[in-house]
């Protein structure tokens, strides 16, 4: 009741103010002149900006008028999670990687309040593209640790924007996570969409390879090389999947909010399974339509929109593809509905494909090589689950769910249960034909693993002893019998 | 009664601050010549003189509070210290029980560290005295080439809450100087000398010789950026202000000292 009498206030209040923003933007000649000209656009009022950690995004700014806009952001330098059992030293805006998502107007006035931990080690600074001024603001926003700064723009330029910090060294700066977008919406705000997300790339120098555990510090080497360990969305492996996947229903249109913050590589953005219905090329004022992948410069950003007509899980990648598959740039939108067989019609035939002939190529005899000591049941469980995470999540889900109709679940499944060795002979050498799981039947093809016999044991371990298997031990030895 | 209770008091004190006093003990640095990062082709020239082995401790410092009310948190001027002033600190005479004595003390201000190496007869190291020895590793009086060397400085400049380990946790340099890396930063006596703004990547300044550097690949590359944040994280300080991760120690002239 009361939330009902406080939306009903707050509705007059919000025809008021339209009526009254509708009133100056028709009746005044001066209002029409500075919609050509921001920087003498009237601001009316002040508020607070609405800041977002990712993937959500603030409140579209809608018909509201050029207003004072207060932002607060805080920078912190804090110990997270990269990947399953490794960490990293962030440095970031806000306490996330990306920082927090701002959303302005055109002719907004910003009061930027910058504020640098003290518990920081470093002076850090902010640098936003969409800021017309000597260095993006970066000089006006230097501060040491314990200190804050202020300083004021004025939103010129409709677009999606990237920020970063620029303090010396700036590669390191952004290496460490530091890089956020801020959004600057034209007047009377984008076409309104159903679901909007923030997602932003990042490129991770570690002195250990990708997956090798522990606190990793950071590898300037590597970093001046090019030579990324992990290239991931929102900050660490895994940062859209699992629980941390996007989300819709049939129907709806998405809007995504992409950027990359590098610091070095250039993303190939790239839904599986959808085409962008449009594209604001390069975060700007272009609209591209009917686009397959988008590429989005390291310090740039695009804005896609697709609608989703069927329901399924839609992959987001970076489509320089081994960085997807082995370097954790994956994320995934999941898509709840009724299917649509007018727009998927799914598998409707299959067959046996022999052309007679054979092809050959140099078949390699490789020597058995010494056993390595079998590992504990706990070491088993932590290494498969690292070994999952890197080559069957991606198809076979973070739950073992598997994906209906492409990818058997393996979480309690009969078939994985019926027969260790069979489980053994699929991961070693592969499997493609008709399979029955728990009912269903599948008809796909997985390519061998090509991983040690250790990490065979281990992720089947890993496997069998969640999600409701049957708790099988599998041992090195047993992985080595299968041939 | 009381007076012998003060008279005993005076005496431990001074019995006390001497015993830090001698515990500060110094090492003699033989001067010589060298580039800083922000050196152009003329080398600078660095005279013999005296440094502490060890930066100024929590416990040192209580006392120099302690003999010098005017620095304590609550009476010292904000002219010469911000609020973040030994804001750790539990009241002016007791530092927070999860910070060991032997600890550097840090959150004090650039004018409460000269004014404590006044005190002692002695001043503040200039950068130029203070990069001098800060380029020595264990072995060598100039590492800078040294990958190890730079890797160990970057490695630290992430590593969190350094400022709480005891004073003598990191290596022992060539001059047998101990923390010049790896604890905490350090007050030097002209400490924005070389200004690092907060516009990094400005070419067009005086500093246009700074930024050049950063183009260098290698060893010297990893050096320059080591270096780099030391000047940065200077250059973002002003002398009123104090930060957690920022102790001090100071230096002395050789003539002096042997007068």
């Amino acid at each position: 009741m009361k939330n009902f009498k406080t939306s009903k206030k707050r509705f007059v209040y919000l025809f008021f103010l339209a009526a009254l923003v509708a009133g100056v933007l028709t009746s005044c000649e001066k209002a029409v002149a500075a919609k050509e000209n921001p920087e003498l656009m009237k601001v009316y009022g002040e508020s607070e900006a609405e800041m977002t950690a990712p993937p959500m995004v603030p409140r579209p700014v809608g018909k509201r008028a050029a207003t004072k806009l207060i932002v607060n952001m805080e920078v912190v330098e804090k110990e997270m999670e990269m990947a399953d059992g490794v960490t990293y030293n962030y440095w970031t805006f806000d306490g996330s990687v990306p920082g927090s998502f701002i959303r302005t107007r055109v002719g907004d006035e910003i009061e930027f309040h910058f504020k640098n931990h003290p518990d920081s080690k470093l002076p850090h600074n902010i640098d936003l593209h969409a800021v017309t001024g000597p260095g993006g603001g970066a000089e006006s926003s230097y501060v040491a640790p314990g200190q804050q700064a202020t300083f004021t723009f004025k939103t010129m330029n409709p677009g999606l924007y990237v920020y970063h910090c620029a303090t010396a060294p700036v590669g390191m700066h952004i290496a460490n996570g530091m890089y956020g977008l801020i959004l600057v919406e034209p007047e009377g705000g984008l076409p309104p969409v159903d679901r909007e997300y923030y997602v932003m790339q990042g490129d991770f120098y570690t002195e250990g390879e990708f997956g090798e555990r522990g606190l990793q510090p950071f590898d300037m080497n590597k970093a001046v090389d090019e030579d990324a360990d992990y290239v991931v969305f929102n900050g660490k492996v895994g940062g859209l999947t699992g629980e941390n996947a996007l989300h819709a229903k049939v129907g709806e249109t998405v809007r995504l909010y992409v950027g990359n913050g590098g610091p070095n590589l250039v993303s190939s953005f790239h839904v599986i399974g959808e085409i962008f219905d449009k594209v604001y090329v390069e975060g700007g004022s272009t609209i591209n339509e009917n686009v397959q992948t988008t590429l989005i410069p390291a310090g740039g950003a695009a804005i896609v929109e697709f609608k989703v007509d069927v329901p399924g899980e839609l992959v987001l990648v970076d489509h320089s593809i081994f960085r997807a598959f082995n370097k954790g740039a994956l994320g995934i939108l999941e898509v709840e509905g009724a299917e649509n067989e007018k727009v998927f019609g799914g598998k409707i035939s299959e067959g046996v494909y022999n052309p007679g002939t054979s092809v050959t190529g140099i078949v390699e005899e490789v020597e058995d090589s010494a056993p390595v000591a079998e590992m504990s049941m706990a070491d088993k469980m932590e290494r498969g689950k690292q070994v999952y995470t890197q080559s069957c999540l991606a198809c076979h889900q973070a739950t073992g769910a598997g994906i209906p109709n492409a990818f058997p679940p393996l979480a309690n499944s009969d078939y994985l249960n019926a027969d260790v060795h069979r489980s053994i002979e699929v991961v070693k050498f592969g499997l493609s034909g008709e399979i029955e799981v728990n009912g269903n039947v599948y008809n796909s093809a997985m390519p061998p693993q090509n991983i040690s016999d250790e990490d065979v044991a281990a992720v089947l371990t890993y496997v069998y002893n969640n999600w409701g298997n049957n708790k099988t031990e599998v041992t090195q030895e047993m992985v080595k019998k299968v041939k | 009664m009381k007076t012998i209770i003060r008279l005993a008091v005076c005496i431990a004190i001074m019995i006390q601050s001497q015993a830090y006093g001698q515990s500060g003990s110094m090492v003699k640095i033989e001067g010589g010549e060298f580039i800083p990062l922000y050196g152009t082709e003329t080398a600078v020239k660095i005279n013999d003189f005296y440094m502490d082995v060890y930066p100024v401790t929590n416990a040192e410092f209580l006392e120099f509070v302690k003999k010098n009310p005017r620095w304590k948190r609550s009476e010292v001027k904000r002219l010469f210290a911000d609020e973040s002033y030994l804001k750790d600190w539990i009241n002016d005479e007791a530092f927070p029980s999860d910070r060991s004595p032997n600890a550097p003390v840090t959150n004090v201000s650039w004018y409460a560290a000269k004014n404590y190496c006044e005190c002692e007869g002695k001043r503040l190291a200039t950068v130029d005295e203070w990069e001098y020895v800060g380029m020595a590793n264990e072995k060598q009086p100039d590492a800078r080439e040294e990958e190890n060397y730079n890797k160990y400085i970057l490695s630290w400049y992430e590593t969190p809450k350094t400022y709480k380990n005891e004073i003598g946790s990191t290596f022992r340099n060539y001059w047998g100087v101990y923390d010049m890396h790896g604890l905490v930063w350090e007050w030097t006596s002209d400490f924005n000398s070389v200004m690092i703004g907060g516009e990094s990547r400005k070419d067009s300044t005086g500093d246009n010789n700074l930024f050049c550097g950063a183009a260098a690949v290698g060893a010297t590359d990893l050096m320059n950026y080591a270096a780099f944040m030391r000047y940065a994280f200077r250059g973002s300080m002003k002398a009123k202000y104090s930060s957690k991760n920022l102790g001090f120690r100071c230096v002395e002239d050789v003539e002096k000292k042997a007068l």
